[in-house]
């Protein structure tokens, strides 16, 4: 016969933010020791200036991403298609912006409405004919990088116009634009999920689908929504992927960021199975893997390679949750406390 | 009481007409098209996605996924290019590579095995891992001008068929690839399990089956066609570049599908992985031969190809599934 | 059978524990050669832990286990096969796709040079079914035999991997009569041929039927082992349940009850049935009533819940709530017509297992109202607290995550989900299963007040006791059809017995 197991304490969010917040706390530990200039903030023109900053404002576009990832991820899924996504959005606006008289508003209203579209296409496939997350996403993956291809007609396309580049290049405040977009994402998404019952449904649906359904939860229809909406922050991160550089370029847009945000979800404590999610842990996570890239960068490591310690970390992540290890490691402790 | 056995090979059926439409869809538009050189082509042209895709039809049966073939087709190819280049016997090279491979996908094996990590996840970052590490060994691409590969391989090796068509090197290598992934998976335990795996994991495990062993080889037989395919590349390419075959791993993947092997596991087909290579083949020769399309529409025509025979797969399990409860 | 005879499994002492679970402690256990031994237990009582220890699922943590007198320690299902022991499981688990020869010989597969012989295979195949007498095509898929069918290769291959002591686990559950009959044929054969047998079964009168000895489990220890024909029934249910015949208590169903079958009527079901599940299936369930649901394990009780509550559509018949036509497509529309179910397995159909007791409680009643329409923390509490006290859900708190609670406790709180929507209809599909007896009187009673505030309960339970004295209707299934229905003082559990048995009863 089954006991409880009561816990002695309960868990509160911020628990979770515990191992992401101490692995940024040691990679910039690292970086006070060993890299010079790290800490130095400066201001000019009103702007703040420095490493952190750059770490905070290129790390942006993987925080816009692990948003709508924490969301997929805690619905049992993932979304591979996101790096595409932001390579038709940014195609989409490049393509619109230099057209005369389309007003700025519809470029980015038109911009983000694709990506959503996309979003749609995989909350269908998964949502409603039941293919399975990494498949359905992974068709638009690739077959999106041909769409976008088409969009801009195999071509760069560069573009001037100050309000778009703004969207990546600016300053609010002393801080850079995307860093207030993220910031105001985060709170978005917070809002919509804890202050709504979407969060729960999410991780009710992420933990048992089948008993969630029978408690009278739509389970297709929270994943159709999960798709859309990272598909929303697929498109934003495709506006500022764009505006960065000033241009849409559909063969490397977003390229390979997918894993990044799959990395800083489940560096934020989410587990890859599904159900409970944390925001601000995809947040952390997501500046974690910035500074790993920043901090390589600054060592004169290139960034073909960059790959490589990312992936070495996301299986050193993925390993510590793993519940095999676990037992295994806490019965060498136990072992050895005996 | 009995289901139509035929349920199964409704995919294949579909497969085949596929191809045949698109062979006759070519031949009555394009002139030259029915000629021995586009079928010789055909073969030779995707021989490494072929080899690619027979590793990828392993994965699949057993209920699994890999990611990684298209970075380590990219990484085989930069090994041996480098190697070559800086003066290491082509031989060895090709053999080391393949030891490479098979490792690789060992390790990954492993990880999923004893880890239970997810597939996708440890394949994912093994692709990333290739990647990164083919970028190590030459950041850009490096071009072949050994003899072995210039003179050897694309002429010594082909066989003629008349006197201005001969079929390449790399054309043979997968044929005979193909014929014993054929015997393994019909006529080897081994090929069995995987069938029993991708059927029915928790079964075969009560039925004593060794699922874990098995499980790891599947991914070292993929990790080992991958690199396979990469030879088969550098062949192809006289070269070794580190930034390509991105998404191949997409490409194998839509060739097993359309092949008409279920993505969940237990059911399909080695020929029908090599039909859905030919129509890959066939879509990228058409849009060639049109000429004034886009050849991003070659990716696009798959993705819609794949989606298509993932929807016919649901309809059958679902039709079947009403036909099982309706007759008992 | 000679007393002296050496035995061919001897278990002395067995005891294993899962994390805060002790599933068997101190069992004895022998099985004879050329015997058939039941294994006896109510939900519990710890049969399955002994037959995955004894098939090397699970490894023990201590106590003897001698094959032949030899001790054995088997660390996987193969290494079990190899000492002799094999096992057939109640779902039949062999690979649908695969041929049936292949599905025999998987593993064994007659090769030369590495390269499997199919012909051979096939050949191999139909000796291995000619031992259970069975005949035919086996190079057709698994999938295309009858369930039936395929439990007999499942043990065709049984006995092609070893041939000492064969499990079989629950081989009836899905079988009909006629098909049960057929199985019994072989297993005497089996018998005759000097193997050991152990059968594991809810159905009393199988048992009965075939088996020589009898050990009976209750609650992980071992109450005793005994001669079947030395064993009256009345005796083998007072050692399963623990309780002298006499404890037993006489139902009293009063005058009042009887009359109260002619309650206006909630929801009633004319000719319902889809294939697979229940045919042709009339009922009414009045407001206000309990009416339990009583036959064997997949006799269509739950099948019925599925069809009410829109896990299943239905393809013949209509189904009238409050007189009016109607169907659910969906649990959610189910839902918002005010029915409620909590399903018979717990753990993957019902709890949310790590959010916590509070968001599992409210969870129902939240989806009901949409999501924008928000329950404010205060008023989540509010209802969470209100439920834990009220059904007396053992917890410090609201917050506890519900996987951590006991199999009692979490069924409180599927309970607690449901209350929370105040509901019209309350389909309970074994809601005592697997919980410890004080946690069962209480969902007992909460049944009985629910029922006197005027909530109707369709009442479904394999325990017939409970069925017989909580009920004011019962109905009673076989063979996915209703073969009979009891009211008023025709409710006894003997009544119920001999109407799953074929002794008509009622209408």
């Amino acid at each position: 016969m089954a006991v409880d197991r009561f816990q002695k304490r309960e868990v509160r969010w911020w628990h979770s933010l515990i191992w992401p917040v101490a692995g940024l706390g040691l990679l910039l530990l690292f970086n006070l020791l060993f890299t010079e200039g790290f800490f130095r903030v400066e201001i000019r023109d009103g702007r703040l200036y420095g490493v952190l900053i750059d770490i905070l404002n290129h790390g942006s576009k993987v925080m816009l991403l692990s948003l709508g990832m924490a969301l997929v991820i805690a619905t049992g899924g993932v979304d591979l298609s996101v790096g595409a996504v932001m390579a038709i959005g940014g195609a989409v606006a490049a393509q619109l912006i230099n057209k005369a008289g389309v007003p700025f508003p519809v470029v980015i209203a038109a911009s983000l409405a694709v990506a959503v579209l996309a979003g749609c296409w995989n909350g269908l496939l998964v949502g409603g004919f039941k293919v399975q997350p990494i498949v359905a996403t992974l068709i638009l993956m690739v077959a999106g990088r041909g769409v976008a291809q088409l969009i801009t007609d195999g071509q760069i396309i560069t573009f001037t116009d100050e309000r778009l580049t703004y969207v990546g290049n600016g300053s609010l405040l002393g801080l850079p634009f995307p860093v207030w977009l993220s910031m105001a994402m985060l709170a978005l998404t917070v809002l919509l999920t804890r202050k709504t019952a979407i969060g729960l449904f999410i991780e009710s649906v992420g933990d048992n689908q089948t008993a969630s359904t029978y408690a009278g939860v739509n389970a297709s229809t929270v994943k159709f929504l999960v798709y859309v909406f990272s598909g929303l922050c697929a498109g934003l991160a495709g506006l500022v992927a764009a505006s960065n550089i000033k241009c849409a370029d559909s063969n490397h847009a977003g390229l390979f960021l997918e894993l990044d945000a799959i990395l800083a979800v489940v560096v934020g404590g989410t587990a890859l199975t599904g159900g409970r999610f944390y925001l601000a842990g995809a947040i952390v996570g997501a500046l974690f893997i910035q500074t790993l890239t920043t901090t390589m960068y600054m060592r004169n490591v290139s960034a073909d390679i960059a790959p490589v310690p990312k992936a070495l970390a996301i299986l050193a992540v993925c390993l510590l949750q793993s519940p095999r290890l676990r037992a295994q490691l806490s019965g060498i402790f136990q072992r050895k406390a005996a | 009481m009995k289901l139509p056995v035929s349920a199964k090979y409704i995919p294949l059926l579909a497969t085949a007409l596929v191809l045949v439409g698109l062979y006759t869809l070519g031949c009555v538009s394009f002139d030259n098209f029915g000629s021995l050189r586009v079928l010789v082509n055909l073969v030779g042209d995707n021989a490494f996605l072929g080899v690619a895709a027979v590793g990828a039809t392993f994965v699949i049966l057993s209920g699994g996924i890999d990611l990684s073939v298209g970075a380590v087709v990219a990484f085989t190819s930069i090994f041996i290019a480098s190697a070559v280049e800086k003066g290491m016997n082509p031989q060895l090279a090709i053999l080391l590579a393949l030891v490479l491979g098979a490792l690789f996908g060992t390790g990954m094996g492993l990880l999923i095995r004893i880890f239970h990590l997810p597939p996708f996840l440890v394949t994912l970052a093994g692709m990333f891992l290739a990647r990164g590490l083919g970028f190590v060994i030459a950041p850009q691409s490096v071009g072949i001008t050994h003899p072995f590969f210039l003179e050897k391989i694309s002429e010594s090796l082909a066989i003629p068929l008349n006197d201005r068509v001969s079929i390449p090197f790399t054309a043979t290598c997968y044929v005979v690839i193909f014929l014993l992934a054929l015997f393994v998976a019909h006529y080897t335990r081994f090929g069995r399990f995987i069938y029993a795996l991708g059927g029915d994991e928790q079964s075969a495990t009560l039925m004593g089956l060794p699922v874990g062993r098995t499980k790891v080889l599947i991914y070292t037989v993929s990790g080992f066609c991958s690199a396979l395919a990469g030879v088969i590349y550098t062949f192809y390419t006289q070269s070794g570049d580190p930034a390509s075959c991105v998404g191949l791993e997409l490409d194998a993947i839509a060739a097993v599908v359309i092949g008409g092997t279920l993505l969940s596991g237990g059911v399909g087909f080695m020929a029908g992985t090599l039909m859905g290579v030919l129509i890959l083949g066939l879509i990228q020769t058409l849009i060639t031969f049109k000429g004034d399309l886009n050849t991003w529409w070659t990716k696009i025509v798959i993705g819609m190809l794949v989606l298509a025979f993932i929807l016919l797969q649901n309809f059958i399990a679902n039709a079947s599934a009403r036909l099982k409860t309706a007759h008992k | 059978m000679a007393a002296d005879q050496k035995p061919l499994l001897e278990i002395r002492g067995l005891t294993k524990s899962f994390p805060g679970v002790k599933a068997l402690q101190n069992v004895d256990f022998t099985v004879r050669r050329g015997e058939v031994h039941a294994l006896m237990g109510e939900n519990g009582a710890g049969k399955s832990t002994l037959i995955k220890v004894l098939t090397g699922v699970y490894q023990r943590d201590s106590g003897s286990l001698r094959l032949d007198g030899v001790e054995i320690n088997a660390a996987s299902p193969k290494a079990a096969e190899a000492l002799g022991i094999s096992t057939v499981y109640q779902e039949v688990n062999l690979i649908p796709h695969l041929s049936v020869a292949e599905n025999i010989c998987l593993g064994r597969q007659p090769t030369r040079f590495g390269m499997i012989r199919w012909g051979a295979m096939a050949k191999r195949a139909e000796a291995a079914l000619a031992r259970v007498d069975i005949k035919l095509d086996v190079t057709q898929p698994l999938s295309s035999y009858s369930i039936a069918l395929q439990q007999m290769i499942a043990i065709a291959r049984a006995l092609d991997v070893s041939g000492k002591l064969l499990v079989l686990d629950e081989p009836t559950s899905s079988l009909d009569e006629r098909e049960v009959e057929e199985l019994f044929k072989v297993i005497r054969k089996l018998r005759g041929e000097g193997l050991g047998i152990v059968i594991v079964t809810h159905f009393m009168d199988q048992v009965y039927a075939i088996s020589d000895r009898i050990t009976v489990l209750r609650d992980g220890q071992l109450v005793g082992e005994f001669e079947t024909v030395k064993l009256p029934r009345a005796e083998l249910v007072s050692k399963m349940i623990g309780k002298e015949l006499s404890q037993v208590p006489t139902v009293q169903h009063d005058e009042g009850q009887a009359s109260q079958a002619r309650r206006e009527p909630l929801l009633e079901l004319k000719n319902y049935g889809r294939a697979g599940s229940v045919t042709g299936m009339n009922l009414t369930i009045g407001k206000g009533e309990v009416v339990g649901l009583a036959g064997l394990l997949g006799s269509g009780r739950t099948e019925t819940a599925r069809l009410i509550f829109g896990i299943d559509k239905p393809q013949t018949g209509e189904m009238l709530l409050d007189g009016k036509p109607t169907q659910f497509s969906s649990p959610r529309e189910a839902i918002r017509a005010g029915f409620a179910f909590t399903p018979e397995n717990r753990k993957v159909d019902g709890i949310i297992p790590r959010l916590s007791i509070r968001e599992n409680i409210i969870l129902a009643l939240q989806a009901r109202r949409g999501a924008l329409k928000t329950l404010s923390q205060r008023e989540q509490e509010e209802i969470a607290d209100k439920y834990i006290k009220l059904i007396g859900i053992s917890t410090p708190g609201a917050e506890q995550l519900v996987m951590n609670l006991s199999g009692g406790n979490q069924q409180k709180v599927l309970l607690a989900r449901w209350l929370a929507t105040q509901p019209r209809l309350l389909i309970l599909d074994e809601p005592t299963r697997g919980i410890d007896v004080g946690a069962k009187a209480e969902i007992l009673k909460l049944v009985q007040s629910l029922q006197e505030q005027g909530m109707s309960i369709l009442f479904i339970s394999s325990e017939l006791e409970e069925v017989a004295r909580d009920s004011q209707r019962v109905v009673v299934l076989r063979d996915r059809v209703k073969v009979g229905e009891l009211t008023g003082e025709q409710i006894s559990e003997e009544n119920i017995m001999r109407t799953i048995a074929g002794h008509s009863h009622g209408s």
